[in-house]
């Protein structure tokens, strides 16, 4: 398979590889899919007092366009309101990457783990 | 000097032994008569080189000439064999008895005959890739016609028990195919001996060209068959079509050099095998696939738990090897293999074949191993699944959001 030069890079270099712990202030984690599946993502992000998203962190088990989706999705989110980053839609990210149509799923994927993140979040300092 | 990219996937095909190629070559220019040609001096060479490479072939696996049948590759031999016997011997029953991790080039040979009326049962394997005889024994009826076993199986390596499954199919009269195509150069085989009433085999994977093979169809008890291809009368009526003799001249070689070589080639490559081995075993969490003890020395079918398949061949794009899955077509779909031997689909996921050969050098498997060590490291590094192994959660009690 052809991969493209952004999923080349992000896979070579993957941006903000690492963790949080999960229940230090301001963290919210997300983790989607499944091993059988072959593809599984963490997604961890650190908001500040402002609301707004100072840092991100993923761990991805999957292929070169799971682990690129992921990587790219830990740069974009960073700097936002929680609300704009569940605006990032996977067609942004299928777009920005290249992605073949067999490999959408991965982008599906990267959006809902930013979901998750945020749910996780949003239950742990709201509820 | 390591040569990128490092070739280790034998299994799929060979280069052509530079020896093989020169004794072709002659054949396509200057000796380029038709072996069927009975009334000149071209057609006269052109068949005194096919029938000496017939006697090269049928010496490699003990046989007479005459039991020797050109074909196009062990594919057509494979049609050949199984579908010319249940076709011939269909008045005695139409019951065909095959294994799950059979190449295709069988099992999509024995559902063409299924969708014709024929009966199949497919064996199970075990755990280690082997057969069970007890179950063979079982599934065999009186209306059984033919039961067809590979040597050695292509992905993983494993040889399976012909000598016994031999005894136990001409005990109960059943035609006994066995698709050889991995074995030759890497098993000695004893047609004398065996009790194998057909065997196929291709040049390809023994250092031969591709596009030449051979059935060996036995002549004591003689075996019958119904010809697939028809025009000329070639091969005693088996298989017509103008025979290519550049091509059977290679076969020829290769298999002559198997039979001198094959014992000190396989010492060598199993070594190197072994180093391979040892060198990836340093790892943690790493799993053969297969039988090790019964197993062709140049095969190494190995699964690195906790990295996806697809992205691990990414990253070790400087060595050519085969993966465990095809999900680099549309589909994830784990070796059917692997699955057969009971592997999960995440170990299936992450599995590649490596298949060392006769150019294998000491330095490209020592390459191999710290690659392979880098890249499995970071890979892990990146890997959800890793940390929570190394926490101790035991993955399959995990409630995945499947998607």
């Amino acid at each position: 398979m052809a991969y493209s030069e952004k999923v080349l890079d992000h896979y070579e270099n993957p941006r903000n590889v690492g963790a949080f712990g999960k229940e230090d202030d301001g963290i919210g984690t997300g983790m989607v899919g499944a091993p059988a599946c072959g593809d599984v993502m963490k997604l961890q992000i650190k908001v500040g007092k402002d609301g707004i998203i100072e840092d991100a962190k993923f761990k991805t088990y999957g292929c070169g366009s799971a682990i690129a989706s992921s990587s790219l999705v830990t740069e974009w989110v960073k700097g936002k309101t929680l609300d704009q980053a569940l605006d990032i839609k996977n067609t942004a990210i299928a777009e920005e990457l290249a992605l073949p149509p067999v490999k959408i799923h991965c982008s599906i994927l990267a959006e809902d783990a930013i979901k998750a993140a945020v749910e996780d979040y949003k239950k742990k300092h709201n509820g | 000097m390591l040569k990128f990219p490092i070739y280790l996937d034998y299994s799929a095909t060979t280069p052509v032994d530079p020896r093989v190629a020169e004794k072709m070559i002659p054949y396509l220019t200057e000796l380029f008569g038709n072996p069927a040609s009975r009334s000149h001096p071209f057609g006269w060479t052109a068949e005194k080189a096919v029938e000496e490479a017939r006697e090269e072939v049928a010496k490699l696996v003990n046989a007479d000439p005459k039991e020797i049948i050109w074909t196009s590759g062990a594919t057509e031999s494979n049609n050949l064999a199984i579908k010319g016997a249940a076709h011939f011997y269909s008045g005695k029953g139409k019951h065909i008895i095959t294994v799950k991790t059979e190449h295709k080039a069988v099992l999509d040979t024995v559902r063409e005959l299924e969708r014709e009326g024929f009966e199949a049962t497919y064996l199970d394997v075990q755990e280690n890739g082997l057969i069970d005889l007890e179950v063979l024994k079982a599934a065999i009826r009186p209306d059984t016609v033919v039961v067809s076993v590979m040597f050695v199986n292509n992905e993983i390596g494993v040889i399976q028990p012909i000598a016994e499954i031999g005894e136990i199919c001409r005990e109960k009269g059943v035609i006994f195919h066995v698709d050889a195509a991995q074995a030759t150069g890497k098993v000695d085989i004893d047609l004398a001996k065996l009790k194998v009433d057909l065997m196929s085999f291709c040049a390809h994977k023994t250092y031969g060209p591709k596009g030449i093979g051979a059935l060996y169809v036995r002549r004591k008890p003689r075996v019958r068959l119904e010809a697939q291809m028809h025009g000329g009368g070639h091969e005693r009526g088996l298989r017509s079509g103008t025979l290519a003799t550049h091509q059977i001249v290679g076969m020829g070689e290769a298999f002559r050099l198997a039979r001198l070589e094959m014992a000190e080639e396989n010492k060598r490559v199993g070594e190197l095998r072994d180093r391979l081995l040892k060198g990836l075993s340093q790892m943690e969490e790493v799993f053969v696939n297969g039988d090790m003890a019964h197993r062709v020395p140049h095969n190494l079918n190995i699964s690195f738990a906790y990295v996806e398949g697809e992205s691990l061949i990414m990253a070790i794009k400087d060595v050519a090897v085969s993966s465990g899955s095809a999900c680099t077509s549309a589909s994830l779909e784990p070796s059917y293999v692997l699955r057969a031997l009971g592997r999960n689909d995440e170990l299936a996921h992450s599995s590649i074949r490596f298949t060392l050969g006769r150019f294998t050098t000491v330095e490209e498997i020592d390459y191999t191993i710290d690659l392979l060590q880098r890249k499995i490291g970071k890979l892990r590094e990146l890997s959800p699944l890793w940390d929570m192994y190394k926490e101790g959660i035991d993955l399959n009690t995990v409630q995945w959001a499947a998607h």
